[in-house]
């Protein structure tokens, strides 16, 4: 049982990742119907940006706290800023071009970026740690310590943010109305571009948030970690429904379950023929089962306009 | 002295023109219809109104003012509104979502409160359906939701592509009631319509489209009277 529970807790600390990676992959699908095949790499980036500020800002004697939350600032305004330019430049000319060509331009983009980050960060792995001690709690006889329980709130404090942005403001309706029809909201004076970019921006500081907190959890940044994270996070919103934010979100927590769950017993499932480092199996598992049984993913259903 | 003002107005799209050079006029407060058969280039005319469609060449001016060169998010703040052919309805939002849709461009929050709560007299079955979403109401309803949406914007020229497509035809008459009270408030309307009967007996003055050119025009129930008219849209 104790490792039950052990799975439970590691499988939601990834989870509470995931789900914020994959929300920023649903509000880009919901608005242009564009798999941004770059944003895993934004995650990357946005690590990298944290890691190199916190090392500078330690090492100019900075408070290990205000270290931490500079990093995390500068990682989020870097990873904005390059959402933005990344619509600006990759995907906005391509607005009416035939499907494919954003979506090659979207592996073309993640590419660029990842030997971008390995030009400047090099091949190694680079170690992340926090400038303060993160204790452990025992639960029952599984272990939590502080950095995954503040990874959990944090992520549940963002989620909740973004659910009242997008629910009661009014920047939050015209990207609602813009991912409907956006002929329509421009005949409301919406300026579909300018909430492009906003859904851009949104999603990549989410991006640099999750990129901080998987590295702060497994201690590890390196510049092809955005790839599979990217994948799976895309899997995770797949899987809650493509476009659907709350899908993202349950989407991510349960990928993290079955991930960790997966690969906590697969040993024992199988006689000890596969060990846990088929964990990654089960991400894609669950991908190829959707898309067989369930394309729209568990939240996804759509409202017909009635003639 | 004209709201409106269209000179020679061409438009093109997949190689095809659709509007060969057309000119009309609208005063302040007039209602004024287009008529036409399907494909005539009623609804272009629209689009290239709002700013949806870029012309060729040809002038549209609004308030002594060019608007070529404004997009069409600006518009609406100009004062110009469209309820599109389908009316365009955000099916996942509800009602009221939809209507403060529609004062998106304002940020008068006490005046746009006030609006919101106008359209629900002048429409009291989206009172009753505020916070339902729009995808789930009946074609009408979601019609209604479509005016009164444009009317939150507080329209000086409000135009109106079939408003009365598809539906009962109980439906239509209340609907063309509504459109008489909002002409009667002083809303400027250009109203396209199928129905040609309807549309010429609602408005004062119409214009006659056929293959993208104006080939009549006058005061509407001139037009109701026309031979030709009545040959080619009323079926007599």
């Amino acid at each position: 049982m104790d490792i039950f529970f052990q799975q439970i807790i590691n499988g939601l600390v990834q989870g509470s990742v995931y789900a914020l990676v994959a929300l920023g992959y649903t509000m880009v699908y919901g608005i242009l119907g564009l798999i941004n095949f770059a944003h895993g790499e934004v995650v990357m980036i946005g690590a990298m940006i944290a890691l190199t500020v916190l090392q500078s800002l330690l090492a100019a004697a900075f408070a290990p706290v205000l270290a931490v939350l500079l990093s995390l600032m500068a990682a989020v305004a870097v990873c904005m800023a390059l959402g933005y330019s990344i619509e600006r430049i990759a995907y906005r000319p391509l607005r009416n071009a035939p499907r494919l060509a954003p979506l090659i331009t979207a592996i073309g983009v993640s590419i660029v970026l990842q030997n971008l980050a390995m030009m400047i960060w090099g091949r190694e792995y680079h170690s992340f740690n926090l400038p303060f001690a993160s204790t452990s709690h025992h639960l029952g006889g599984a272990v939590m310590n502080d950095v995954q329980i503040v990874i959990v709130i944090v992520a549940l404090v963002i989620m909740a943010g973004l659910m009242w942005l997008v629910h009661q403001t009014r920047t939050g309706r015209a990207m609602r109305a813009v991912a409907e029809n956006p002929a329509a909201a421009t005949l409301m004076g919406v300026d579909i571009n300018r909430v492009i970019s906003v859904t851009f921006m949104l999603g990549s500081a989410l991006a640099a948030i999750a990129g901080f907190m998987v590295s702060a959890n497994y201690g590890i940044v390196h510049y092809y970690m955005g790839f599979m994270l990217g994948l799976k996070a895309f899997t995770a919103a797949v899987l809650g429904g493509i476009g659907n934010l709350r899908g993202a979100m349950l989407g991510g927590v349960l990928l993290g379950l079955i991930e960790s769950l997966g690969a906590g017993y697969i040993g024992d499932l199988t006689g000890g023929f596969l060990g846990s480092h088929y964990q990654d199996v089960f991400a894609f598992f669950v991908l190829i089962a959707v898309l067989v049984f369930r394309p729209s993913g568990l939240l996804g259903e759509k409202l017909a306009e009635r003639a | 002295m004209s709201l409106l003002e269209v000179q020679d107005l061409k438009v093109s799209y997949g190689g095809i023109q659709a509007l060969k050079g057309i000119s009309l006029s609208i005063a302040q407060g007039e209602l004024v219809t287009l008529i036409g058969s399907n494909g005539a280039g009623k609804t272009t005319t629209l689009k290239a109104l709002a700013g949806l469609l870029h012309p060729a060449s040809g002038k549209i001016n609004y308030q002594e003012r060019s608007l070529l060169h404004i997009p069409a998010h600006q518009r609406v703040a100009n004062g110009i509104s469209l309820v599109p052919e389908g009316r365009g309805i955000f099916a996942r939002l509800t009602v009221e979502e939809n209507l403060l849709m529609g004062a998106y461009v304002r940020s008068d929050k006490a005046e746009t409160a006030a609006d919101l709560e106008r359209q629900y007299v002048l429409f009291p079955r989206l009172a009753e359906r505020r916070t339902q979403l729009a995808g789930t109401l009946s074609g009408g309803e979601q019609q209604m939701v479509a005016m009164a949406r444009a009317l939150m914007s507080h329209p000086t020229l409000l135009m109106l592509d079939e408003p009365s497509m598809g539906l009962a035809p109980l439906m239509v008459e209340k609907i063309f009631e509504t459109i008489r009270d909002i002409s009667a408030q002083g809303v400027t309307i250009l109203l396209v319509e199928q129905n040609a009967k309807l549309a010429l007996e609602a408005a004062q003055r119409g214009y006659v489209l056929e293959s993208g050119a104006i080939t009549l025009s006058g005061a509407a129930s001139e037009l109701l009277g026309s031979d030709a008219v009545q040959r080619a849209y009323l079926g007599a």
